[in-house]
């Protein structure tokens, strides 16, 4: 096992644990912290499937600095591009957990009540 | 009891899902063509130590540009639904400790620096603009854990959000006239590689970035600090 596969397979552990958050816990924030838990699960499935074998950090200096370099550049490094999209990801995802907390806030308004039963609205 | 059985067999699937793609997933032995294209060419066009800036602000700038605007997005949105309370600073708070209150003002200095670092930085070290704004953020939501009831200038964050996005498509519009496109960062000369001043505009983009993104949360924190009320 390389550092992707335990990367890939801590990502898809974390997604379960996230599921099973959002599934089962009561409590709206608790579910709000199971849809956080999730996103990291698929940022660690994102970065772990960009791992090549025996590759550092895409950062040119040092080993792999361009030119003097005794390792050559694309031999050296693992893939920057899931990591670029990953940061996106992160970002994105905080903006959805604040979205979403600022619902639950209003809810709470509306309610005073922060256990997902108490909203029974759209149940059928 | 059928729920709990339906939860069950969802997290059965799935993990027989995930252990499947698992299973097949055998790691890569080298970069893929688009990879080793960035890999072998990033330094030369675009002159940035950190591969991953260089795409994020440069190759995939337009990217960047729609991920700061859905931050916008979401931030506007959170601000809709959360009514400020005119009361808000007169609600009772349990004082905070003493503890708290020395450590933040101790640290708060601090990470503002770190930021702010962080983001200057973000061509050469690991880093850049969304994680430095990120990190003036989690200062004020220490200085806000420390003094609860503080008012915080909302008004200001929103004037450096406005003028830095600005500036940020500016500085991608002046690489239409100056440059080969949208975003290009050879707008400015790209200077030596490795040095603080290099890879021409892209410093420029991920200091307006970090900026941006470090108002834009603290504003979305000190809205859900003025919809506390009294508990």
């Amino acid at each position: 096992m390389d550092f992707g596969q335990i990367a890939v397979s801590v990502g898809f552990l974390l997604i379960l644990i996230g599921v099973w958050g959002i599934l089962t816990q009561k409590n709206i924030i608790k579910i709000v912290i199971g849809f956080s838990v999730f996103d990291t699960g698929l940022h660690m499935i994102m970065v772990g499937i960009g791992y090549v074998k025996g590759g550092t950090a895409p950062i040119l200096d040092g080993a792999i600095a361009p030119g003097t370099a005794p390792i050559n550049i694309v031999a050296g490094i693992v893939d920057p591009v899931p990591q670029a999209l990953v940061l996106t990801a992160i970002v994105i995802g905080l903006g959805v957990t604040a979205l979403m907390l600022a619902y639950v806030v209003r809810l709470y308004e509306d309610r005073k009540s922060l256990d997902i039963s108490s909203y029974e609205d759209l149940k059928w | 009891m059928v729920k709990k059985l339906f939860v069950i067999i969802v997290l059965i699937g799935l993990a027989v899902f995930f252990y499947g793609m698992l299973s097949s997933f055998s790691g890569n032995e080298t970069l893929n063509m688009s990879a080793a294209y960035y890999a072998e060419n990033g330094a030369e066009e675009v002159g940035a130590a950190n591969l991953v800036t260089a795409i994020v602000v440069t190759y995939r700038g337009l990217d960047t540009l729609g991920e700061v605007t859905i931050l916008f997005l979401t931030a506007a949105i959170a601000a809709f639904f959360l009514k400020s309370k005119d009361n808000f600073s007169k609600r009772k708070v349990k004082e905070s400790s003493e503890l708290l209150k020395t450590a933040s003002s101790m640290l708060v200095p601090l990470i503002f620096t770190l930021g702010i670092y962080v983001f200057v930085n973000g061509h050469l070290t690991p880093g850049g603009g969304f994680q430095g704004g990120a990190i003036l953020a989690s200062g004020l939501v220490l200085l806000l854990l420390s003094e609860p009831l503080q008012k915080v200038n909302s008004v200001l964050f929103a004037v450096v959000e406005s003028i830095s996005g600005l500036f940020y498509v500016g500085i991608g519009v002046a690489g239409i006239f100056l440059a080969g496109g949208f975003l290009d960062n050879s707008i400015l000369p790209l200077g030596e590689f490795g040095t603080l001043l290099s890879a021409g505009a892209l410093p420029v983009i991920y200091i307006l970035v970090g900026l941006k993104v470090g108002s834009e949360l603290s504003g979305l924190l000190t809205k859900f600090q003025e919809t506390q009320e009294e508990n």
